[in-house]
């Protein structure tokens, strides 16, 4: 689907928690998604984390970017990203400090996540405000679910087995988790294939 | 084809330049705003945990004064480990010595340096020993961390005369300490650090408690307790 053509709301949920994943399908922000997963409560607040930074860098896109030239248009919105991701690390710092010790570096280290440059850049700086803070909110959506999944399933093998909280145990899933999601794809795509043909055979008929 | 294209040519970099110190300020501006909403409750937050880090060393012994104000910094490169000043905390209950605690250096970790945090009662007697800072292999020598392992709460109520001279090593070594499987070099280079710190203690004891607090140290400023 082109980005340009108008997009419904219901594309624009479909596309960030499934279609276009972040994290299952674009596979973008792999390094915080696999070194914070280690239990659910870290990887749901660096999943917080995200889905605010990309709500404000996707709104502050579609407010100014219209306005910037290409030359400074990306400038721009890594000073946008910058910024946001140092507020809500202060923010964290003051009020969570528990949760800011745990994530360590990866919290400042949103500001290098693709995502968020990406969604900025090639969605929501064309689009009208609100169907970009509803992308923000569906692409951070989404790739919180995949990154809460993570930790939870790590959190809960590591009892037993020490694997799933290293680094390799954590590749290891998330491959599963993209093969459990192609393997579903696939699936339905040959069940409506057959019933195509099935209908195909019968206006032959 | 974009409209600003037919700008003319020389107004634009002009106009780049323009956007980007806008932008900058914009940015630097929020982020200083947010800052200073948010440094003071970050400031308590990193004292309140320094004082709990200091807290836990001390185990149940009581003190009634500001452990983070009360520092004085000593140097002495053979018992505590490091060529750097190195902070000790005075704990006290009305008025009277209840405990040092001394932030010695363990030098000679598998993977370097070893940062301890060493409560001593004023009478000699260990009441606990923190791990601050390592960075021994994660499963071997990480054990020394309290949050791994209770190896390192074995120090409490140790002395220089329990075990005796001589019984301060790894069993390995004849000593009276366990080591952790698979790793040796670790528990030996914390518990050689944890008797240096102790005789040092020992040595200067009188000076420790009697010296002057350090001038304009209330801890605010520093990283680590």
């Amino acid at each position: 689907m082109s980005y340009n053509s108008p997009m419904t709301a219901a594309d624009i949920l479909r596309n960030g928690l499934d279609r276009s994943n972040p994290g299952l399908v674009q596979l973008l922000g792999l390094c915080p998604l696999l070194a914070v997963s280690t239990s659910f409560e870290n990887a749901l607040g660096l999943a917080l984390a995200t889905f605010a930074v990309l709500l404000t860098s996707n709104a502050i896109a579609s407010l100014v970017g219209r306005w910037l030239l290409p030359e400074v248009r990306i400038a721009v919105f890594v000073l946008a990203i910058a910024g946001a991701v140092t507020s809500v690390q202060l923010a964290i710092a003051a009020w969570w400090p528990e949760l800011h010790d745990a994530l360590g570096i990866f919290l400042p280290l949103i500001v290098t996540n693709c995502l968020v440059l990406a969604r900025a850049e090639s969605f929501a700086s064309r689009q009208p405000l609100g169907l970009a803070l509803l992308d923000g909110a569906a692409m951070g959506l989404g790739f919180g679910l995949v990154l809460a999944a993570l930790g939870a399933v790590r959190e809960f093998l590591g009892h037993g087995l020490l694997l799933a909280l290293l680094p390799p145990g954590a590749f290891i899933l998330l491959g599963l988790m993209l093969a459990l999601r192609n393997w579903r794809i696939q699936a339905r795509a040959a069940s409506s294939a057959a019933a195509e043909s099935v209908i195909t055979d019968r206006s032959l008929a | 084809m974009d409209t600003r294209d037919a700008e003319p040519r020389r107004a634009r970099p002009l106009r780049a330049a323009l956007t980007l110190a806008v932008a900058a300020a914009v940015a630097v501006g929020t982020v200083a705003l947010v800052h200073e909403i948010a440094e003071p409750r970050i400031e308590a937050n990193e004292r309140a945990q320094r004082i709990a880090r200091l807290a836990a060393a001390l185990g149940t012994a009581e003190y009634d004064n500001d452990l983070l104000g009360d520092v004085i910094f000593v140097q002495d490169t053979e018992r505590l480990g490091t060529d750097d000043p190195v902070p000790i905390h005075r704990a006290r209950l009305a008025g009277r010595p209840v405990a040092a605690l001394i932030e010695a250096v363990a030098p000679g970790g598998y993977a370097g340096a070893i940062r301890l945090l060493v409560a001593v009662g004023a009478d000699g007697r260990l009441l606990g020993v923190r791990v601050l800072a390592h960075n021994e292999t994660p499963g071997l020598g990480d054990g020394i961390d309290e949050r791994k392992s209770d190896w390192i709460l074995g120090f409490a109520g140790r002395s220089l005369v329990d075990p005796a001279p001589g019984g301060w090593k790894v069993r390995k070594d004849g000593g009276e300490f366990d080591q952790f499987t698979g790793a040796t070099v670790t528990p030996r280079a914390v518990i050689g650090a944890v008797e240096d710190a102790l005789l040092y203690f020992d040595a200067h004891q009188q000076q420790i408690f009697a010296l002057p607090p350090a001038a304009g140290s209330d801890g605010t400023k520093r990283q680590e307790p």
